[in-house]
């Protein structure tokens, strides 16, 4: 039987299959080290058609589909809408980068490794496709997990070091109790089938299943829990800075930009599309969270000195704002303000593509850098821009973009959240219309410690001299590195300079999710955006700053009236100044560490006065390990210990056991 | 269904008799001839339920349990018993009577505890429920009165078989899938158990649970 499938599914599939197939070959990579160079490319031309699918998915009409596969009477349904559209682009783009990144990355690397990665990257593309246009709570879940277990075999391709391992254990952990959370959420929806319906497990079966308030509320709270697991809320984000630092830098690059995004994705459909009309309540819920975590990702990236571990921190941040912006579109729309409640969402929905861009920039960014110098910690770079100017240049766009520097995209974004939050005067609850425009405040505190976090970041690693001398053999990218950089900065200047062509793209899954316009403006040709009192036109700003640059070079020349001269450097009274006394990540993030000691763990070792070789250090952790973590380990293992000594040493008195349980319970059945 | 349940309890009945039989013999190559007994009973139940219902999957499920339970088992676990050369070991086990008699205590507990159950189903005769659910109970026993590891897997065997009868009485069968499910499990399960039985011989001399639980502490 044919059935026309449109051309967005006709790309999904064949990318599907395109991956699963090089998935397939990567195996053979030791064998035939023919085929080695093709695999990547290929990759990233699958992950060009989801793009392009998804483009055409967020102004068309929802396409739903049902797979042949699956257990027989449970079918896969798929389904394409505005908000499957919008993430599959999100995935689609980021992925292309990343696919051109891994061609160079696959050149350098031993072939086992290689193939370790072909495998398991394009299976995690596979799955991550299926998650964004799974349908129903069953291929939904099995995709999740696909997802998951892919992930996890990706983050410890080095699975030799300790380090790679513990990490991937603490992945993997809190990603099942994660998961488990989103399987009770769903099957508690699934639960609420009036008695007598056959059972069905496809989105829109149980968006008509209507649960009581309180069903509705513990369903919510089930999935914010096991999609925040994902996305890395506080204080389940603790295995961010763990993973990212041991996975190879293409793989923190699409973990970070893509993986936690399928959190806020998985939470999206649920809160909005699946559960009723929300209340109040989980609004402020989702609010206080995503405010908490963008708080403490901001202050812990500002004392890293590693730079993957500074990249995760701050991914937990731009995670935190994005989950503010979604739990003000909740307040809003529990309070029927459905335009509001749709400018929050195109807040954070841009605010997903753009932390997609500018950190996936970032990170294969750092792995360029760690290619080339063998280092992450910040104390040993310093001075790359010499050695490597290119990369140098596209990081440049990263760290202004993340910092929310205008014209770049960060800025946009952080401006929507801006202007979304301070339109909550408009709700009807007094303190809520009072005390959330105060989450600006916290916002802006947020954006402001960002800033300072990507000047230590790019400060340290790029300018002033080299801390090393072993940095002076230090080698530019290679050319598909470069172009995986190069889209990912462009992409950031593109959203930075168009925001209403983006807007214009958002919009559907905004009101697909809202019901509502956004009261945004677009003018000046389609390079100004409005919302209501404000207006923000990038390149009238651009203009202005290159106009006011200009004046005042010239009036300097003017007044000056003499050409530069050179003369000696003064050295500060310093007659010997090495490159080791330059400022260093620790000394930078000191003002931050001393601050903010509530938020922080800091572990000082202070040598005694009469130690002849005096070292100092100090160990910044979250707060979380010693005040949840260790505390809950220890529980769990208290708990095993007693069931260790109930343990019989003999296996016929398990089974007695057995059998005795069986016998109680027969006897004790009505 | 009425003119079926005669022989369908016939063979209940058979089954319950090749439980206790289990239950009391001593040497594993008889033993394994008495599970490929019960497997022929399970079968013919089986097939008799697809004629009686005329579902076509019951058949199918007829055949696969009658390859896998009559010939293919049977001949896995001998071959392994000669490798390990075990067929004729005597087992020792409590006294016989003593046994028989809990069995029997088992026995009329399991029909107590099975007549709310079928009541529930749309069973006509309520003996058949007692009865699978007694030879679970007996497979139970037989497990937990076993010394060596391979009579063991033999009374888990057993144990399934009795699941297997329950579901086919009282439910006409359970879906092909999880049939299809459970019947490459117990292949995958004695594979790896066989190659699991040559390790813990290796280790500790002997398939003896005692030499094991010794060990261990």
């Amino acid at each position: 039987m044919y059935v026309p499938i449109g051309v967005s599914w006709g790309l999904i599939l064949s990318a599907l299959i395109l991956w699963s197939l090089l998935a397939f070959a990567s195996l053979f990579i030791p064998k035939v080290p023919r085929i080695a160079p093709l695999i990547f490319p290929l990759g990233a031309l699958g992950a060009l058609g989801v793009a392009v699918a998804g483009l055409l998915a967020l102004h068309g009409p929802p396409v739903a589909t049902v797979s042949p596969l699956g257990l027989p009477g449970l079918p896969f349904h798929g389904r394409l809408d505005a908000l499957s559209g919008l993430f599959l682009v999100l995935f689609g783009l980021t992925t292309v980068a990343i696919s051109l990144d891994l061609t160079g990355y696959r050149a350098r690397e031993h072939y086992p490794v290689a193939a370790r990665i072909g495998v398991q990257y394009h299976i995690l593309l596979v799955s991550l496709t299926l998650v964004f246009v799974a349908a129903d709570a069953y291929s939904f879940l099995i995709a999740w997990e696909a997802m998951a277990l892919s992930s996890y075999l990706l983050v410890v391709t080095d699975h030799r070091t300790s380090a790679a391992r513990r990490a991937g254990f603490l992945y993997i952990l809190i990603e099942h109790i994660g998961a488990l959370a989103i399987v009770a959420a769903f099957a508690i929806l699934i639960a609420q089938t009036p008695v007598g319906t056959p059972l069905s497990y496809t989105f829109t079966a149980l968006q008509a299943r209507h649960p009581d308030p309180t069903i509705a509320g513990l369903v919510f709270l089930l999935a914010f829990f096991g999609f925040g697991a994902k996305a890395g809320l506080v204080p389940l984000h603790v295995w961010l800075p763990q993973a990212h630092p041991v996975a190879p830098s293409p793989i923190s690059a699409l973990l970070s930009s893509v993986l936690l995004k399928a959190g806020i994705y998985g939470l999206l459909r649920v809160a909005f599309i699946v559960l009723p009309t929300p209340a109040p309540w989980w609004g402020l819920t989702v609010l206080t969270v995503g405010l908490l975590t963008a708080l403490l990702g901001a202050l812990s990236s500002a004392v890293q000195s590693d730079m993957k571990r500074l990249l995760a921190y701050s991914s937990v941040e731009n995670i935190g704002l994005i989950t503010a912006a979604i739990g003000l579109a909740l307040l809003f729309s529990a309070y029927g303000l459905k335009a509001l409640a749709a400018l929050a969402l195109i807040a954070a929905l841009y605010h997903c593509l753009n932390h997609a861009f500018f950190k996936g920039l970032l990170f294969l960014g750092t792995g360029s850098v760690l290619h080339a110098t063998g280092e992450r910690n910040l104390g040993r770079l310093g001075g790359l821009i010499h050695r490597m100017p290119k990369t140098a240049l596209l990081m440049l766009i990263g760290t202004l973009a993340i910092a929310g520097v205008p014209p770049l995209n960060g800025f946009v974004s952080e401006w929507l959240t801006l202007q979304s939050f301070l339109k909550a005067t408009a709700l009807p609850r007094p303190y809520l219309a009072m005390g959330i425009p105060l989450g600006a405040a916290l916002i802006a505190l947020v954006a402001g410690l960002a800033g300072y976090v990507m000047v230590k970041f790019y400060g340290i690693v790029f300018l002033g001299r080299p801390r090393e001398a072993g940095l002076a053999h230090a080698v530019e990218s290679g050319p598909f590195e470069r172009a995986g950089l190069g889209l990912l900065a462009l992409l950031c200047l593109a959203l930075g300079l168009w925001p209403a062509g983006v807007i214009a793209l958002i919009r559907p899954a905004a009101r697909l999710l809202t019901g509502a316009d956004a009261p945004i403006t677009v003018g000046y040709a389609g390079a100004r955006v409005g919302v209501a009192h404000a207006g923000y036109a990038p390149v009238v700003l651009w203009v202005a700053f290159g106009v006011i640059a200009c004046t005042a070079i010239l009036m300097l020349r003017a007044r000056s009236g003499r050409a530069a001269r050179r003369a000696t450097v003064w050295n500060c009274g310093h007659p010997l100044v090495g490159a080791r006394m330059q400022d260093t990540a620790e000394g930078f993030g000191q003002p931050i560490r001393n601050i903010f000691t509530a938020f922080l763990a800091v572990r000082r070792r202070l040598p005694a006065p009469d130690d002849l070789t005096p070292r100092y250090g100090s160990v910044v952790e979250d707060r979380f390990w010693e005040n949840l973590y260790r505390p809950a380990a220890r529980g769990f293992e208290t708990i095993f210990i007693w069931t260790a000594a109930l343990r019989p040493r003999r296996i016929a008195i398990s089974l007695m056991f057995v059998l005795a349980t069986l016998i109680v319970l027969l006897a004790l059945a009505p | 269904m009425t003119p079926w349940s005669s022989p369908i309890d016939l063979l209940a009945a058979l089954f319950l008799l090749v439980a206790f039989a289990m239950l009391s013999q001593r040497r594993l190559a008889n033993l394994i001839t008495l599970y490929a007994w019960q497997g022929t009973i399970l079968t013919f139940s089986i097939a008799i339920v697809a004629y009686a219902t005329d579902s076509a999957h019951l058949y199918a499920s007829a055949l696969l349990t009658g390859l896998l339970k009559i010939l293919l088992v049977p001949a896995l676990l001998r071959r392994l018993a000669r490798r390990l050369d075990v067929q004729w070991d005597r087992e020792s086990l409590v006294q016989i009577p003593t046994v028989m008699l809990i069995g029997l205590g088992l026995v009329i507990f399991a029909f107590n505890a099975a007549l709310p159950i079928a009541a529930a189903g749309h069973i006509a005769n309520h003996a058949i429920v007692g009865i699978a659910l007694a030879s679970v109970l007996l497979s139970l026993l037989m497990m937990i009165l076993r010394a060596t590891a391979l009579s063991q897997v033999i009374g888990f065997l057993a144990l399934e078989n009795s699941l297997i009868f329950v579901a086919t009485s009282v439910t006409y069968g359970m879906p092909m899938v999880i049939e299809f499910g459970i019947a490459l499990d117990v292949i995958v399960g004695i594979f790896i158990l066989g190659v699991f039985f040559f390790h813990i011989r290796e280790q500790f001399d002997s398939l003896d649970i005692n030499h094991i639980e010794r060990r261990e502490d």
